[in-house]
């Protein structure tokens, strides 16, 4: 004992003596005795300790070396056998005490590794999901006469290998609901399936197929599937979770589908559809994809941390749903599991952080042409006047050169924003001098700019209200249509010797570039008092009324331009020792709920002075002004300051009249979120621990090396990134696609982890379909559709999906495909069956979400955080498709919530399937639910035939598709007597209608009718 | 027979989401499935101490300093700018970190046999003090309503994670065969600032999330049969629905159609018990008074005796939301309505439990997602958001009963001693409910998720 202790201390002596050499000591230790399990050939518990990277990453129980810290190291605690896990190693002879103590030392001086003794990136075995796909070849099989497809090869060659034989194709009735079902969410009506059972041609199916493909419900069907990995909503989310406009980003998704836009260009436009040459309306759309993150403005909150959540999610929904690997691991750290480095990650980050989040005026197709209209008249009309006017461009310089410099000079101070006056909303800093209103948005405030100077002789102050991306349709105000009202403008000064001093200045007069005539407020600002509340000409906001105010909603388009007022002091103010000036901007004209849509507030401003005399706002638009004088204009500019000085020219006053006449025309716009590119590069730095108020080292925007490169010289921005994305090489985006749908037709992906490809995924059970499919996809142009005809035309896909004892026994689960899975079918279609069956169905595509009966109380407080709004249908909207339900994501709706569909938090690429008594409640007892089994009911007294047996048949197929078996009919005929039994005489007829819907209810809440079998 | 229980084994489990509770499919006369029904009760890693939960949470953020935690020095320094350093790094929601002190609004005295100081807001709480188990040093990371209440409903600030309750409820199972294992009321002035995900399953299956009671009317929506149903044509419905889904099961084999058949039978069964329990009038007058609830008249006392009532019948967690408490101001109006509105039924709950031998093991847990700024927040009637201090109680389940833990500094602005994170605090309920919190877990996207994350650690000074 002694002796080993002894010797113990002297090695020890001995080591610490001179550093540890990697190379030289650590290295053989880790070839003799630990490679040969984490090495390059086998990695148990995913560790490997011949490649540098691989090694400090660690394995499935994480880091294994900790530098400096050998006595929370899992390496060294493991070969010194300290601690409960087995010692190292494993089965083999412990190491050497001088051994265990020379990695202990390694450890602890920082395990330093030179970067060349470590196996070169090459030799490293990357998983599978990291390599580009190749298509595999057509595995051999036995029984060639069942298979129908490439498809069937690999699944078949795997049966056979386990011994077992697919089954028998389906009956024709069961085939038509499953793919009806699969391609369009909704059952076959009884002329469709008589159809189908009457064309004898061996096609007949074949042409089923491209009847649905061809429907426009099967953007329907699988748009909704891309909105879950969208996290599509249409509300903000958060405690307030007001209402927002995205459906037309809804609605680009199912049209994108049914054109067959290949999936590549899908994901290029929403990742980057705004930076594409000459972007269109659509494109731009698209990009909501990227604004489908939630969004805090509860009172209080930091508009950076949760605009850093926002990219957050962005980050999680290209790796959930377009990359198909789980990268926000690599937010806080390096993933512990994938070769992602948090720099990585951040290098991602880089490529999206360049953007602004504003909204997008968007225009239906009518509503474009009468855009379109509009303005070529205009142009016509300005046309005709230059043509009349040959000298129109000297008449128009001179104009220019006579105002160019009658504007005083406007001095912008430093502006300091009292935190308490703001009522919640949080001012950014601009960097001309301006703030950026963001954050919560109170309908009813009062902010404080506060100017400290040693100006002299002030006469007057400037507010100008500016565009910005950020703003809802560019701005300038905060409101819903990027309006604002200002109440009253207020003026207080003190010395700064003495801040306590406060006195008010009176407001002389003011001006503005736009005087509207008054105008009641609109409904939308309603505040439950019984005052009358105005907007008007800028005298509105210095006449000490609360009730008026000076507003800007000059109709649409045209309210959305920057405006601009000037506030003349009755007495010139200044003290060359300082004074503290307080500008109030009072905003008292919005609604009285400040958790809805109802602020009115200003969004961007400016504040400057003059001690110029008589200052006025200027009349010309700010775009006009910068542009007076300047030589070099190309043509749209010229356009721009002829637009503005024809008004001026009296002889044009008529024609200047029916352009405004003509703009009065102009229609509304709906509103999307998009994401645009912003002007000045944002820099990005990694955030320590994945916080804001930490960052690191800054970064450029890459990708991580574990994946294909980027394109040599390709500019760094989002579309090279959305196109890195799709490329060919790409190893996981087209598997992850196809792995999706795979999984939607068969309930489990090849990969059953669907979310996550990577090295912690589930294996493949079928690797090389994965793969085939995959390549095939690609090189079918990226087409959908030819995707989803090459599975539905498989054998396999058409199998019955009996279950025998024998198949439960061999594969439960289903995994080989020895019959085709029987699936409870998704919310959204629970739904959307009982509405075609019954006839109700409204099949309108697109459009606004629609809000079909559901408890009133849910929406309003103490279930619902603030009051919202749930205008029930009353006409044929409330029979719209179950995906057009308004989606709020703090109250899901219920009878979609219970049947697991996802609320829009985050991301979704893969659905629970539950089966609840909650969900039987609902089919059996809610009010639409109801609704249908009354219609059914009476479908099949008026269209059913004459014979109770006949009107059985009919309803019964109108949602199973088949036709029930004698047991299954007199079941049902039997209860049809006992209902009809209790009314008698006068009530015979309510009766017979009132049996028919107890039937037909049974019909809908049986578990055949909500099953694709 | 077998073969269908063994795909029940394997399939139904964690992930598939099936619903059959064992003795109900034993009545159905179809395969029991074992105890791989992911609602049947479960045995935790080691013996628990905790059985159910009834945790009150009062959404909004009570003003510790005005409760719970007496700082004469506040009052001292009432008016006066906090010490810079104490500021350094700090943010707050509304207010400029650098405003005045605000002295406490209300008086505290000392109660019961330990003497421990309670507001004067407090009198029907101060009877039970004796029971209660305070944690004077909770901390937290968020100072938004928002991502405050997600941290503490579900261990982040983000969304899209199983909530309290659904880990308990997975980890746990149901020992109710009628009633939802993970109940909700919402009782305050509006709903919870996280909204639903603060009761969502997250990644976990949804047959553990939370369900959404109402204490009026149908407490679960479309409970009631509709109009023009009667009770007879209803039980018909279902007998036939059963009669024709056996049909299928024999014809077509799956056995997921045999669990469709247990939930429509379960439903059944919840038409009948659901409104049984909502009849309150069936308690007895001093039960009534002793909540202060009042039949048909929507209250948090009513949902505190229907959490009772609802543990009783085998429900594991019963969350009530009371959303009141974001005193920006009017500070001295309104949290006197507040505790008007909490105080006796907290403390009828845990002394109803207590005669009943329940509080044994049933834990009760009071307080929010943040405490209140030391500072005055516009005016001298009001304070901002303040996650570095806040209280919180726990009565039953093994917390020691009459202990106060913890220490927040002369001004209730940071911890002083013993400080309980969040984290902490789930593991250390997780391990009285017979949890190791790290291993209590859920892959998901190639991760092993937990309540506590990465965080957490058991406060055995808490337990006993």
């Amino acid at each position: 004992m002694l002796r080993f202790l002894l010797f113990s201390a002297l090695s020890l002596t001995t080591v610490i003596a001179q550093p540890v050499d990697f190379i030289r000591d650590v290295q053989p230790i880790f070839a003799k005795s630990c490679l040969s399990c984490h090495g390059e050939k086998s990695q148990q518990a995913g560790l490997r300790l011949d490649a540098k990277a691989l090694a400090f990453a660690g394995g499935q129980s994480g880091k294994a070396i900790l530098p400096g810290q050998a006595g929370d190291s899992p390496l060294y605690q493991r070969v010194a056998g300290v601690g409960e896990q087995a010692r190292m190693p494993m089965g083999g002879k412990a190491l050497p005490a001088d051994q265990v103590e020379i990695l202990k030392r390694w450890i602890e001086q920082g395990a330093n590794w030179p970067d060349a003794a470590s196996a070169s990136g090459a030799a490293i075995k990357k998983h599978w999901a990291f390599v580009a796909p190749v298509r595999a070849p057509l595995p051999a099989v036995k029984n060639l006469p069942w298979v129908r497809t490439p498809i069937d090869r690999f699944i078949l060659a795997k049966l056979e290998h386990e011994g077992l034989s697919p089954s028998s194709i389906a009956s024709k009735t069961t085939l038509l609901r499953r793919l009806s079902l699969d391609l369009t969410g909704l059952p076959p009506a009884i002329d469709e399936i008589d159809a189908f059972l009457r064309d004898p041609s061996p096609r007949a199916y074949e042409k089923q197929v491209d009847r649905l493909l061809a429907s426009p419900h099967y953007g329907e069907r699988w748009g909704r599937h891309w909105l879950d990995a969208a996290r599509y909503a249409d509300s903000d989310g958060f405690e307030k979770d007001k209402q927002r406009s995205v459906w037309f980003y809804r609605d680009w998704v199912i049209n994108a589908l049914n054109r067959d836009l290949p999936y590549n260009r899908f994901l290029i436009e929403q990742l980057a559809g705004d930076l594409l040459p000459n972007a269109t309306q659509e494109q731009k759309v698209a990009t909501g994809f990227l604004r489908n993150s939630m969004i805090n403005e509860e009172g209080g909150v930091d508009p950076e941390q949760f605009r850093m959540e926002s990219m957050f999610d962005r980050m999680e929904a290209i790796g959930k749903g377009m990359l198909g690997v789980t990268i926000q691991c690599a937010q806080c750290h390096n993933h512990k599991f994938d070769p992602i480095t948090q720099e990585e990650y951040y290098k991602i980050f880089a490529f999206l952080n360049n953007s602004s989040e504003g909204s997008l005026a968007v225009y239906g197709a009518e509503e474009e042409m009468q855009r379109a209209n509009l303005f070529r008249k205009i142009r016509e009309i300005e046309n005709e006047l230059q043509h009349r006017t040959p000298d129109w461009k000297s008449r128009m310089a001179k104009w220019e050169a006579s105002v160019k410099d009658n504007q005083p000079n406007w001095v912008v101070p430093k502006v300091e924003i009292d935190d308490i006056s703001t009522g919640g909303q949080k001012y950014i800093p601009q960097p001309d001098g301006s703030v950026l209103a963001a954050g919560y948005a109170p309908t009813k405030f009062r902010v404080k700019f506060t100017i400290t100077t040693k100006d002299t002789n002030i006469r007057a102050f400037r507010l100008e209200l500016m565009n910005d991306p950020n703003l809802p349709l560019g701005g300038p105000g905060r409101s819903s249509k990027g309006t604002g009202a200002l109440t009253e403008f207020e003026v207080e000064i003190a010395p700064a010797s003495n801040p306590k001093q406060v006195r008010k200045i009176k407001v002389a007069s003011a001006t503005a570039d736009l005087n509207l005539p008054e105008r009641e407020l609109d409904a939308a600002y309603y505040d439950k008092s019984t005052r009358r509340r105005v907007t008007g000409p800028i005298d509105y906001a210095i006449d000490g009324s609360d009730d008026t105010a000076w507003g800007i909603d000059a109709g649409p388009y045209l309210r959305n331009q920057p405006r601009k007022a000037v506030f003349v002091l009755a007495e010139p103010i200044g003290d060359p020792n300082g004074l503290i000036i307080d500008v109030y901007l009072k905003q008292n004209h919005g609604g009285w709920n400040s958790d809805d849509n109802q602020n009115h507030n200003l969004g961007r401003t400016r504040l400057t002075y003059t001690t110029s005399e008589a200052a006025q706002a200027d009349p010309l638009p700010a775009k006009v002004r910068e542009l007076l004088g300047q030589t070099t204009r190309t043509p749209q500019q010229d356009q721009l300051v002829f637009n503005y000085w024809r008004t001026l020219v009296p002889e044009w006053s008529e024609a200047s009249r029916q352009i405004d006449e003509l703009w009065r025309q102009h229609p509304e716009s709906e509103s999307q979120l998009v994401l645009a590119e912003r002007g000045d590069m944002r820099q990005t730095n990694l955030l320590l621990r994945g916080d804001f108020l930490k960052p690191g080292k800054a970064v450029e925007p890459g990708v991580p090396a574990f994946l294909n490169p980027l394109p040599p010289n390709a500019p760094r921005n989002r579309l090279t990134f959305a196109q890195w994305l799709v490329d060919r090489q790409a190893p996981t985006t087209a598997r992850s696609l196809v792995n999706r749908v795979w999984q939607s037709y068969f309930g489990t992906g090849i990969v059953s982890t669907s979310e996550d490809l990577g090295k912690q995924s589930d294996a493949p059970s079928h690797p090389e379909l994965l793969d085939w499919l995959a390549v095939d996809f690609m090189e079918q142009g990226w087409s959908l559709k030819k995707l989803h005809k090459q599975i539905v035309m498989s054998a396999t896909y058409q199998q019955s999906s009996q279950v025998t004892p024998e198949l439960l026994e061999k594969d439960s689960a289903n995994r080989l495909l020895a019959r085709a899975p029987r699936l409870r079918v998704e919310a959204e279609i629970v739904r959307d069956i009982a509405l075609a069956a019954s006839g109700l169905l409204n099949p309108r595509v697109g459009g606004p979400s629609v809000y079909p009966p559901s408890p009133e109380f849910l929406y309003q407080p103490p279930v619902s955080y603030g009051p919202k709004i749930w205008k029930e249908e009353k006409g044929l909207a409330r029979y719209r498709r179950a995906m057009y339900t308004f989606s709020y994501r703090s109250v899901p709706y219920p009878a979609l919530q219970t049947f697991d569909a996802p609320n829009g938090d985050v991301s979704c690429v893969r659905r629970s399937r539950s089966n609840t008594p909650l969900q039987a409640l609902t089919t059996l007892n809610e009010p639409l639910f109801i609704e249908t089994a009354r219609a059914l009911a009476q479908a099949a007294m008026r269209e059913g035939g004459k014979s109770d047996a006949e009107r059985l048949t009919y309803a019964f197929r109108r949602v199973m598709t088949r036709t029930p078996e004698p047991k299954e009919a007199t079941e049902l005929l039997g209860l049809l007597e006992r209902q009809k039994a209790r009314y008698t005489g006068a009530g015979a007829h309510l009766g017979e209608v009132q049996a028919w819907t107890a039937v037909s209810r049974v019909l809908l809440n049986l578990d055949e009718a909500i099953t694709k079998e | 027979m077998t073969t269908s229980r063994r795909w029940f084994m394997q399939e139904c489990g964690v992930g598939m989401g099936a619903l059959a509770l064992h003795h109900l499919m034993a009545e159905a006369g179809v395969a029991a499935p074992g105890n791989e029904d992911p609602l049947a009760p479960k045995k935790p890693h080691f013996d628990s101490k905790i059985k159910r939960v009834i945790y009150l949470f009062m959404a909004g953020a009570p003003s510790h300093l005005e409760l719970f935690d007496n700082k004469p020095q506040l009052t001292k320094f009432d008016g006066t700018l906090p010490p810079a350093d104490l500021l350094k790094g700090y943010r707050a929601a509304f207010i400029n970190p650098n405003s005045t002190l605000l002295g406490p609004k209300f008086k505290f005295d000392r109660y019961g046999k330990n003497g421990t100081e309670l507001s004067e807001l407090l009198p029907h709480t101060a009877k039970i003090v004796d029971d209660l188990t305070i944690v004077k040093s909770m901390s937290t990371d968020a100072f938004n309503h928002a991502p405050g209440q997600l941290l503490m409903n579900t261990g982040n600030m983000i969304f899209g994670r199983p909530s309290f309750g659904s880990w308990v409820t997975y980890g746990l199972g149901s020992e109710s065969r009628d009633m939802p294992a993970f109940v909700v009321f919402s009782t305050g002035k509006k709903g919870p600032s996280g909204g639903n995900s603060c009761w969502g399953s997250g990644f976990l299956p949804t047959v553990y999330s939370g369900v959404q009671f109402r204490n009026v009317g149908d407490p679960v929506l479309y409970l009631s049969n509709p109009a023009g149903i009667d009770n007879q044509l209803q039980q018909e419905t279902f007998s036939t629905l059963k009669r024709m889904n056996q049909l299928r099961l024999e014809s077509i084999g799956d056995p997921e159609i045999s669990t469709r058949i247990s939930s429509f039978e379960m439903a059944s069964r919840m038409q009948v018990a659901a409104p049984d329990l909502m009849d309150i009038r069936k308690e007895p007058q001093h039960i009534l008074d002793a909540y202060g609830a009042e039949p048909g008249k929507p209250s948090f006392a009513n949902s505190c005796l229907m959490a009772r009532r609802l543990v009783e019948r085998g429900t594991r967690f019963v969350q009530i939301f009371h959303e009141a408490w974001d005193q920006h101001g009017a500070l001295k109006r309104d949290l006197p309505i507040n505790c008007k509105d909490t105080d006796q039924a907290c403390a009828a709950l845990v002394t109803d439990l207590k005669q009943r031998g329940m509080l044994d093991d049933t834990l009760v847990l009071w307080g929010g997602e943040f405490g209140r700024t030391p500072m005055t927040q516009g005016g001298n009637d009001g304070r901002d958001h303040h996650p570095n201090a806040f209280t919180m109680w726990m009565a039953g389940g093994g917390f020691k009963p009459g202990l106060v833990y913890g220490e927040t500094d002369d001004l209730g602005f940071n911890v002083a001693k013993n400080k309980v994170h969040v984290h902490d605090l789930h593991a250390t309920i997780l391990h009285q409910m017979g949890f190791d919190h790290t291993k209590l877990t859920y892959k998901f996207q190639g991760r092993n998720f937990r309540l506590t994350d990465v965080h957490g650690n058991v406060v055995h000074e808490l337990v006993s």
